[in-house]
């Protein structure tokens, strides 16, 4: 079908079906290109961005979801989902922290973070760190943003990129997942609703961490937020996104794709906690959270450094990766993924090697508690031309109780002998031994589990940026709770 | 203090102490002796708390209190102090954090308030000193990497900082070389005085030449055949087990 007449048809329907719908601001269930339509815009954007997403929708339309991860679900019905839900007016938005659902409130106290960071991961207005929170499919808030323009950083939701930087974005966006890449990203290159960008100029160091805040609120509604993160030759940022929703009976879909593209010299580190809804002990609820997560060291001697701490989700289906090309470029891949209840997790990172001098480390640590199941999945690809290329995993389960399962499927492509991979993996329970002795020594089991669960994590945690760190704890003693006796 | 009144356990169905008795009062070092399978470690397992072993028969009573009703971490807090024969690694997890997180806990139960860190580091330095251990101990994940005798150290260095009142070394000797031993020993004997009461259980005699026990009791097949003072460990070293076996029938 040709374009024009494309958009015709989508005009046509949209006028005739979504009017209602537009004043309510969010999309009743159902997924075809004239919900594509309605998103862009919605959002109001160019011409270029509707033919994208319509692009990646019909080849989206030919592809088969994805059955060799380790997990088992119910099959997902995508005309069962709202593609788009926004909070309807500003003044809608919560105004302060008492208009805040007390159960999140009472998640952020568990988890020690500060006030004014509490009102911010909340959607409050006036809160003052720099965070870009988005709340089911719209980008609430993105602050600092002036103090970070001084700079020459550019931060804010993707769906102002697309208004304010078109050259940049059409530049940068698929270039590191194409809209076919799989499954769930092309229907996120769809329908993605929104989502962070930063631009860090060449040679600029950005003056702080970036934070962006991700929240599924409405029932029935997925959340499919894009974020692109470019740093020119020689620059370097700090990004953490945090994860939370609420606790609903039915299960979510969240399909996120969030690319990285680093030239000569720069750094990227991104770090994740992630907090989702995991479900109750039977496994009713939760998310599902399909995500494709990939770094471009594009540039010589660029670096990508991949930090997540995953204690949410119903389903986790995760591996950040980071494509090798640049002479000496590194990627790095810290991982911490706890599950408990009836989590499933199926997580892990490609290193693909392609530029010469080329290193990468992983370190991955499972712990797996409860009913719940997690596995490894990692893949290091070493290709012709990565002449003395390095990579060091290290892959650790740790299993609390005797009803949970840890899987490891490590996958190695090397194809040239310069190479050096080294792979450990280790297997343990928390030893009934090692609680004894802590508990032997006055401290009780509580305590004991979360002393060896964080000794468990030690490599990883230090790898976080502090204040997050400190939340990572907190969060997986949350997670924990009541894990043993 | 502590007072086992004909104690019978079970491990997995099989019957390992059948009708033991013992009291031990503060100030005293009892040294629990006796071959391998007697019984000699589930004693002192079973008056620490360890799950796995089921009490059928029998009574342990310290300071008036059942010790069979108290959690684990309830009776390390009232000052029953386990010292490990085989102590467990726990990677990642500093030595000193662990140290810390016991004595607050142990200062918790005794409603002070957590020690001051300076405090915390000036008790630790003279106690690290006291076992020959160099600091950077302090900094290695617990019992990660120790060999034998640095992890027997550690568990005396833990007694130190925790100042138990009832003090249980499961084999503190076994795998020690003899300047280990010295050091070992010379910790257990700082420990003892008038209010502590110290629990040896020991498969040799060589330990008993530097800790001189007040009481001596050979343990065999689950049951106390014989008590004595020290002179009994020498006669064991002399004669062995079988020979207490066939005067005792």
């Amino acid at each position: 079908m040709a374009t024009e007449e494309m958009e015709q048809l989508v005009r046509r329907e949209y006028k005739e079906g979504f009017v209602t719908d537009i004043e309510s601001d969010t999309l009743p269930p159902g997924l075809d290109e004239n919900t594509i339509a309605f998103i862009s815009n919605k959002k109001g954007e160019p011409e270029w961005m509707l033919e994208w997403r319509l692009e990646a929708y019909r080849q989206w339309l030919k592809m088969k979801e994805p059955s060799w991860a380790h997990l088992n679900y119910p099959p997902i019905d995508y005309q069962e989902i709202s593609y788009f839900s926004a909070p309807k007016r500003p003044e809608d938005r919560p105004q302060s922290l008492d208009e805040v659902d007390p159960k999140l409130l009472e998640t952020y106290e568990k988890l020690g973070i500060p006030l004014h960071e509490r009102a911010a991961l909340a959607g409050v207005a006036g809160a003052n760190v720099a965070v870009d929170a988005v709340f089911d499919s719209e980008s609430v808030i993105t602050t600092f943003k002036e103090e970070l323009a001084e700079a020459g950083v550019i931060f804010c939701s993707i769906s102002e990129a697309i208004q304010e930087y078109p050259e940049l974005v059409k530049q940068y966006l698929g270039t590191v997942v194409p809209q076919n890449d799989n499954y769930f990203a092309a229907l996120n290159s769809a329908v993605f609703t929104d989502g962070s960008f930063v631009f860090v100029p060449e040679g600029v160091s950005c003056p702080m961490e970036l934070s962006t805040y991700f929240r599924i609120n409405a029932e029935n509604t997925g959340q499919f937020e894009r974020t692109l993160i470019v740093c020119e030759s020689g620059a370097d940022v700090s990004y953490l996104e945090g994860c939370t929703a609420p606790q609903r009976d039915e299960n979510q879909l969240h399909a996120a794709v969030v690319e990285l593209v680093a030239l000569d010299d720069a750094y990227i580190k991104y770090s994740t906690v992630q907090n989702w809804y995991p479900g109750d002990e039977d496994g009713v609820g939760g998310i599902y959270n399909f995500v494709t997560k990939r770094g471009d060291c594009r540039g010589e001697r660029s670096r990508i450094s991949w930090t997540q701490v995953e204690t949410g989700s119903a389903i986790t289906w995760k591996y950040p990766s980071c494509m090798l090309r640049g002479k000496d470029s590194i990627g790095e891949f810290y991982s911490v993924a706890v599950t408990n209840g009836r989590q499933q997790a199926d997580t892990g990172t490609k290193m693909v090697h392609i530029g010469e001098g080329t290193r990468s480390t992983i370190i991955s640590k499972g712990i797996s508690a409860g009913r719940s199941n997690q596995s490894y999945r990692g893949l290091v690809k070493i290709g012709p031309r990565a002449k003395g290329a390095r990579n060091f995993t290290e892959c650790d389960s740790l299993l609390i109780g005797d009803t949970c399962g840890a899987h490891t499927y490590p996958y190695q492509e090397i194809n040239n002998s310069t190479a050096t991979v080294e792979h450990e993996a280790t297997t343990s329970k928390i030893g009934e031994d090692q609680l004894f002795y802590c508990q032997s020594r006055g401290i009780t089991e509580e305590d004991a589990v979360s002393m060896i669960v964080n000794g468990f994590c030690k490599d990883v945690f230090q790898e976080l940026p502090m204040e997050f760190a400190v939340e990572a704890e907190a969060l997986l003693n949350v997670t924990l709770e009541g894990a043993v006796g | 203090m502590l007072e086992v009144n004909d104690l019978h356990v079970t491990v997995e169905g099989n019957e390992i102490l059948k009708g033991l008795s013992l009291t031990i009062n503060a100030g005293e070092v009892h040294a629990i002796m006796g071959p391998n399978g007697s019984g000699k470690s589930t004693l002192s397992a079973v008056i620490a708390g360890k799950e796995e072993y089921e009490v059928t028969q029998g009574t342990v009573t310290y300071e008036g209190r059942d010790v069979l009703e108290m959690d684990i971490e309830e009776r390390a807090r009232a000052g029953l102090l386990l010292g490990f024969q085989y102590p467990v690694e726990i990677p990642g997890v500093k030595n000193i954090y662990l140290l810390k997180a016991a004595l607050n806990a142990q200062r918790e139960a005794q409603g002070l308030g957590e020690i001051p860190a300076p405090e915390f580091m000036k008790l630790i330095k003279e106690k690290i000193a006291s076992m020959q251990m160099d600091a950077s101990f302090l900094q290695r994940a617990v019992n990660e990497g120790f060999s034998g005798g640095e992890k027997k150290r550690n568990e005396i260095l833990q007694m130190l900082v925790l100042q138990p009142k009832l003090a249980m070394l499961d084999e503190i000797d076994s795998g020690l070389d003899i300047d280990a031993m010295r050091v070992v020993a010379s910790g257990v004997n700082s420990l003892r005085n008038e209010e502590r009461a110290i629990l040896l259980v020991t498969h040799y005699q060589r330990l008993l030449d530097y800790v001189v026990p007040d009481y001596v009791h050979v343990l065999i097949d689950g049951r106390i055949v014989k008590s004595g003072d020290a002179e009994l460990a020498r006669e064991l070293e002399a004669n062995g087990y079988e020979g207490i076996e066939e005067s005792a029938a």
